[in-house]
């Protein structure tokens, strides 16, 4: 049975990994909830970002924090052409179409990745990377500390956001109810690109963060992909809420299955978990029964 | 260019085939065609683009030494398998005398049996699964120590470094990455440590991780726990430098990292991301000898090739599958024809002493395995890797426990 | 004019097998080798196929079929020398077990569309991990299956020349294109592609959706089975980490939804075109010289993006049409 102050630094890690996740699932929760998409992309698109903050590291020496800016700025341009552009025209088209669509756009960008920096690992070095805070009998490392303040500050934004602005209630609007929202003349399209383009920002702070904590290599998109639909599905789909609690409830459990039964196995659980969720309760933990 | 010109050939003579089922062309050649398979993209793309520098400096280097001509034809199996078997049947077909390569053990099973059906020989330069020379084949041969000889090597030299450091550690915490290589190498210490009665160190605790996990924060925290005199790791490379990483933010400095055998805390990479902190990780694997003849020969084409690199950070895997074209070169000179079964059997007589690698002669057991290669215990030192052990081999003296031990 | 219309596909499929029989006569080993794996792909499309394009479900973890059809026949091989016939029944009778549970949990509980296809994900990712750390069938250090001989055709063991796996493999997937074309015709058929259509109108009609929806899972579940018995003996060495592999779950739709989902010929023409275009993508790059890894991979997706951009219902319905099929 393994020591308590193990167990809790184990878990006070998983929790602040996991709000970086959350962070990342919630832009595939905005995405999937509201434009109906399955965004097979969404790792890929987190990796870009990860792969934009080294560069922007290596070149300008720029704190990936303060990269956050520049990064989610490209994104959410990115973002809302991608749905203007090429998906748009895939909303009412079969899941299989879908998902055929996000795979290749997946393809291209891993491997775009790896034509431009090479298969080796990057990352950024900087100086309070491998710092920790001591807090009593608890390690705190302090980029993980400072990532996942970052990931609620983000994601704080975007409850309000969502919740005080006029064109978030118009985007809630158009999940709830998207025939209701073009009768009463909402530009739908624009909205979705919008939407699209929001998610797309919060995986570019997401990945900003993630930098710090994890080298990037171009086949980290499909795992992350992955990871994010898992986190969305426990959590709730249309749930913002949902996705951090999601993101911190895997974050917790894969570090505790990690730390009582074998390390290798924990994702094991996760799925275990997404199989769970899907038969017992398949809106999540928060989200509303459609 | 010149596998466009015979490619173009090929697709021409194609269109009127003959019928000719096989379709190999056996040139009677004064060249000997080795077909080179690496990864050179993918996951593995770094180690293979490693190897290719010594597949490529190869040709001149033998020439010199053996006056034979070789001509290469590259191939990258992408780091998957499927692509591996592939690529092997495209090199035969457009007449490959003898395979080289693969580096990964599940590409080399899936090639082996491929030269196997087509009855052309296959040098395997890096591969540790014991099964490869398992199976029986007649025209697969392995110029690299099985699993189960790198265990036996490496703890027989953690055996020798604490001798010759005068330190008794009494525990090891041991953690593996948990794929093919890690799962053979976990096994095999497994079955020898025990019996391995003058080791002093009992193993506390295995943690088996996950080779694509990028978080490892649970198994450092685990394997801190423990307390455990040193760590004995078996890596791989990316692995090794989020594991160094964790341990610096957890506050964990035991005695050292040792590895009984394994990739990673040698490789430019690792030293490029940790700097300093790669200092005094000590790797047991199979080496070049720095002192041998051979040895300053490829050394100098590598100079010559890669001015801006240094030979060190390519030991294995330059010196492996140098010498895998060299056996295949010195075959061809002693059985005079580039005919397969001549190849296979010329190979299987092979005996070669002025080597590259640590150990002794390159001989082929009747399993086409080669015996007797030895382990270097090489030492991160001034950021290079420095071959510590063996004392004839030996360029500086090994360090252990490391200067920041803190007995916890 | 209507006998000609009838007569037309008949003569196009005597053609086609006539010259996929010959094949070996006019090509060396790598071609042949390349069109084996063509009509591997093939088939196991055409098995996905039953699923998709039958029953409307979104299969995205097949890859589970296949592995666990695999070790299983693997494993009877290498523990007590039981050849592949005896160990194919095991295969699919696991396979089938497997299939009718997703199905039976995903159905009862009312999970389709995203979340049927995340279901398998699911289940795929997690049996790949579960073999990673499963000893007896080697874990991840995988399963070396012995291979005795290769020179002789022996069915009963499954070793031979690579002639005789070709001919195993079309005879495989001449097969599953008569099985599907046989179910499409039959009863089964007309009720999935009702469900298909529109569950809840067929449930009105007193379709018993749960029940036909079921048999297209198990009935595709046993088909990809027998593919992974193929590989097992083909390959002769299994890794979790290969074999379950997501990517191999995509490598799997692709080439039906390429060629064209519910058609009999998409899964076969779609294997075909993938295929060739990834050796020509790669021979054409190297002749121009540009070695950079990734590239082949970008182009490739590029087509497929392409592909499934201007042709959504596959490239098998153009071509249809325009043979007036």
């Amino acid at each position: 049975m393994p020591a308590a102050d193990l167990v809790a630094n184990v878990v006070v890690s998983g929790i602040l990994t996991g709000l970086v996740y959350g962070l990342m699932a919630l832009g595939l929760s905005v995405i999937f909830g509201v434009v109906r998409v399955v965004n097979f992309a969404h790792g890929e698109m987190m990796t870009i970002a990860m792969y934009a903050a080294t560069a922007l590291f290596a070149a300008l020496k720029l704190d990936p924090f303060l990269a956050m800016l520049p990064v989610a700025a490209a994104f959410f341009v990115f973002g809302y052409l991608l749905q203007a552009g090429l998906i748009n025209p895939f909303i009412t088209r079969p899941e299989h179409s879908q998902f055929m669509l996000l795979v290749a756009v997946a393809i291209i960008l891993v491997n775009a990745m790896l034509m431009v920096f090479g298969p080796d690992a990057r990352n950024v070095q900087v100086d309070y990377q491998l710092e920790s805070f001591e807090l009593g009998p608890l390690l705190v490392d302090k980029a993980r500390l400072f990532a996942a303040i970052a990931a609620v500050v983000a994601a704080a934004a975007f409850f309000a956001f969502f919740r005080y602005t006029l064109t978030g209630k118009a985007i809630r609007a158009c999940a709830d109810n998207y025939l209701g929202a073009r009768i009463v003349g909402l530009n739908v399209k624009h909205l979705y690109a919008l939407t699209f383009g929001l998610g797309a920002v919060c995986v570019a702070i997401a990945g900003c963060a993630m930098v710090l904590l994890v080298d990037v290599t171009p086949p980290l998109g499909p795992s992350y992909t992955l990871l994010a639909f898992v986190i969305v599905i426990v959590g709730g789909l249309g749930s913002m809420g949902g996705a951090l609690l999601g993101g911190v409830l895997i974050g917790v459990s894969e570090a505790l299955a990690g730390l009582f039964i074998t390390p290798s196995a924990k994702s094991m659980f996760s799925f275990g978990l997404l199989i769970l969720v899907l038969l017992l309760r398949p809106q999540g933990l928060l989200g509303k029964r459609a | 260019m010149k596998r466009r010109q015979f490619n173009k050939a090929l697709a021409v003579a194609g269109a009127l085939a003959a019928v000719n089922p096989f379709a190999i062309v056996r040139a009677q050649a004064q060249k000997l065609r080795v077909g080179v398979i690496l990864p050179r993209s993918g996951y593995l793309g770094f180690i293979g683009q490693s190897c290719q520098k010594g597949a490529d400096l190869a040709p001149g280097v033998i020439k010199e030494l053996l006056g034979v001509e070789l001509e290469l034809m590259n191939a990258d199996f992408e780091s998957n398998v499927d692509t591996a078997r592939t690529r092997a049947e495209r090199l035969i077909q457009e007449g490959a005398h003898v395979l080289v390569g693969p580096f990964d053990s599940g590409a080399a099973s899936a090639i082996a049996q491929v030269a196997e059906q087509r009855g052309i020989p296959f040098v395997i330069n890096i591969a540790a699964a014991p099964q490869i020379t398992e199976q029986g084949y007649k025209f697969v041969f392995r110029n690299f120590q099985t699993a189960g000889d790198i265990v036996r090597n490496g703890l027989d030299l953690i055996g020798e470094l604490f001798q010759a450091t005068s330190t008794v550690p009494r525990t090891a915490v041991f953690m593996h990455v948990n794929d093919t290589f890690g799962q053979a190498m976990a096994k095999g210490i497994n079955a020898v440590l025990p019996r391995r009665t003058q080791l002093p160190f009992k193993i506390v605790d295995q943690i088996g991780y996950d080779p694509a996990a990028k978080d490892l924060s649970v198994e450092v925290s685990k394997a801190k726990a423990t307390n455990a005199d040193f760590l004995l790791l078996v890596c791989r490379l990316n692995d090794a430098i989020i594991l160094r990483r964790e341990m610096v933010k957890q506050r964990w400095q035991p005695m050292g990292i040792v590895s009984p055998g394994s990739p990673g805390m040698y490789e430019e990479q690792y030293f490029k991301t940790l700097g300093k902190l790669s200092e005094y990780s000590i790797s047991n694997v199979p080496w070049y000898n720095p002192k041998s003849n051979m040895t300053q020969r490829v050394e100098a084409a590598f100079k010559k090739a890669n001015p801006k690199d240094n030979l060190v950070f390519h030991g294995l895997n330059v010196g492996f599958t140098f010498e895998a074209i060299l056996i295949a070169a010195d075959a061809f000179k002693r059985a005079k024809s580039t005919d397969p079964k001549a190849l296979a059997e010329a190979i299987r007589q092979t005996n070669i002493t002025e080597k590259m690698s640590l150990g002794g002669p390159i001989k082929f057991n009747d399993k086409g395995q080669v015996e007797g290669i030895g382990s270097a215990c090489v030492q991160n030192l001034n950021l290079l890797p420095t071959v510590v052990l063996p004392q004839e081999a030996a360029t500086a003296k090994p360090v252990f426990p490391v200067p920041g031990y803190k007995k916890t | 004019m209507n006998r000609n219309r009838a007569l037309t596909p008949i003569y196009l499929l005597t053609g086609l097998a006539a010259i996929l029989v010959a094949l070996p006569f006019f090509v060396g080993n790598y071609a042949l080798s390349v069109a084996t794996l063509i009509l591997y792909f093939a088939y196991t499309g055409q098995a996905w196929n039953v699923m998709m394009g039958f029953a409307g479900q979104l299969s995205l973890g097949h890859a589970l079929y296949v592995g666990v059809g695999a070790y299983a026949a693997g494993a009877l091989f290498f523990y007590y020398g039981i050849g592949p016939w005896a160990g194919l029944w095991l295969a699919i009778a696991l396979c089938v077990a497997l299939g009718l549970v997703i199905g039976f949990l995903a159905f009862r509980f009312g999970i389709s569309g995203v979340y049927f296809a995340l279901l398998t994900i699911a289940f795929a990712e997690f049996t790949r991990i579960g073999f990673d750390h499963f000893g007896w069938t080697g874990g991840p250090g995988g399963m070396f299956l012995r291979v005795a001989q290769r020179d002789t055709w022996d069915l009963a063991n499954f070793r031979g020349p690579p002639l005789m796996y070709y001919y195993a493999m079309l005879f495989l997937t001449a097969g599953a294109f008569a099985l599907c074309a046989w179910l499409l015709r039959s009863r089964a058929g007309y009720y999935w592609q009702a469900i298909r259509e529109d569950e809840e109108a067929a449930r009105a009609l007193g379709i018993n959706a749960f029940r036909w929806k079921l048999l297209a899972v198990a009935i595709s579940a046993a088909m990809t089975a027998v593919a992974g018995v193929f590989f097992a003996f083909y390959y002769n060495n299994l890794f979790p980490e290969q074999i379950f592999h997501i990517s191999r779950s995509i490598e799997i739709i692709l080439g039906p939804v390429i060629g064209g989902v519910g058609t009999l010929f998409g899964p076969l023409l779609g294997a075909a075109v993938l295929t060739l275009l990834s050796d020509g993508i790669s021979d054409a790059l190297n002749a121009l010289g540009l070695d950079i890894p990734g590239v082949k991979q970008v182009f490739y997706g590029l087509v497929l993006l392409c592909v499934v951009m201007f042709l959504p219902h596959g490239i098998w319905p153009p071509i249809a049409r325009r043979l007036r099929l």
